[in-house]
């Protein structure tokens, strides 16, 4: 078998950053895109370690914790506004909230 | 090795977990199996000697993020969003973009990925640090980087602040 190389950790990078998007881009769920998002930015806290341990630096590590602190902000805000929204308008569905359009 | 076999292990796990999660119907599902894919991701942190990045992983992402989650799916009433149907109507299109997007990285792995990124993890690395991870990170945090870092629990406030106000029924 191989070696496990730094092209390995970005090919699962990159898998796991297209299964978000679809994710992002097909669910009409919002809390399933915001779990999608989630996914994606895994996927760059993945490449980050990849390149932080190829390299032997800790800076890769420190970016993927500043990632972290904006999903757990991002998280939040957005859970907050789903709760706001469906206090307001009964659903959770991303193509039934049409309010700016006409 | 045992590493190349952890890796695949690890590695099923995240993008099994993955793709549960954007589509499964019930949400509490979906909730479960991205538990299992950032489970997957703490183990390829802790192969690659990044171990505070690792507790970091499971206590904030599992044990805070998901509770949060969890809490929304219970708090918000998606019985009658799991009736529906569950991908929107041009799903069609998003799938296509990804799937350019996808042959493009494809194909720039193809063409230079090999050459560029062969690095063998730890090559480049200098000697081997006397300190230990967590110990590197903190030197780094609060010297180099201390004005992101205070930024940070900036953004931080802001967020909790965001979120009261967005919850709150009347401020």
């Amino acid at each position: 078998m191989h070696p496990i190389t730094t092209v390995h950790y970005l090919v699962l990078s990159v898998a796991l950053l297209l299964i978000g998007t679809v994710g992002v881009l097909t669910r009409r769920n919002i809390v399933i895109i915001l779990m999608s998002i989630e996914l994606i930015l895994n996927a760059v806290n993945i490449n980050l370690i990849a390149f932080s341990h190829a390299w032997g630096k800790p800076q890769g590590q420190i970016f993927a914790i500043f990632v972290i602190t904006d999903a757990v902000a991002e998280a939040a805000v957005g859970l907050g506004i789903l709760i706001a929204l469906f206090r307001n308008k009964e659903t959770v569905l991303a193509d039934e909230i049409d309010l700016l359009k006409w | 090795m045992l590493d190349t076999v952890l890796f695949y292990i690890f590695a099923a796990m995240t993008l099994l977990g993955g793709i549960l999660t954007i589509t499964r119907r019930s949400a509490v599902h979906s909730a479960i199996a991205l538990i299992t894919s950032l489970m997957g991701v703490a183990g390829l942190y802790l192969m690659q000697q990044a171990e505070f990045l690792f507790a970091v992983q499971i206590v904030l992402y599992i044990g805070g993020i998901m509770v949060l989650f969890l809490f929304v799916i219970m708090l918000v009433n998606l019985d009658e969003a799991a009736k529906e149907r569950q991908f929107s109507r041009y799903w069609l299109v998003g799938v296509a973009a990804v799937t350019a997007v996808g042959a493009e990285l494809a194909y720039f792995f193809y063409k230079g990925g090999p050459n560029a990124f062969h690095i063998e993890p730890g090559a480049l690395a200098a000697a081997p640090q006397a300190m230990g991870n967590t110990e590197v990170i903190a030197q780094s945090l609060f010297s180099e980087y201390l004005l992101p870092f205070e930024v940070a629990s900036l953004l931080l406030l802001v967020a909790v602040v965001g979120s009261v106000v967005m919850a709150k029924k009347r401020i």
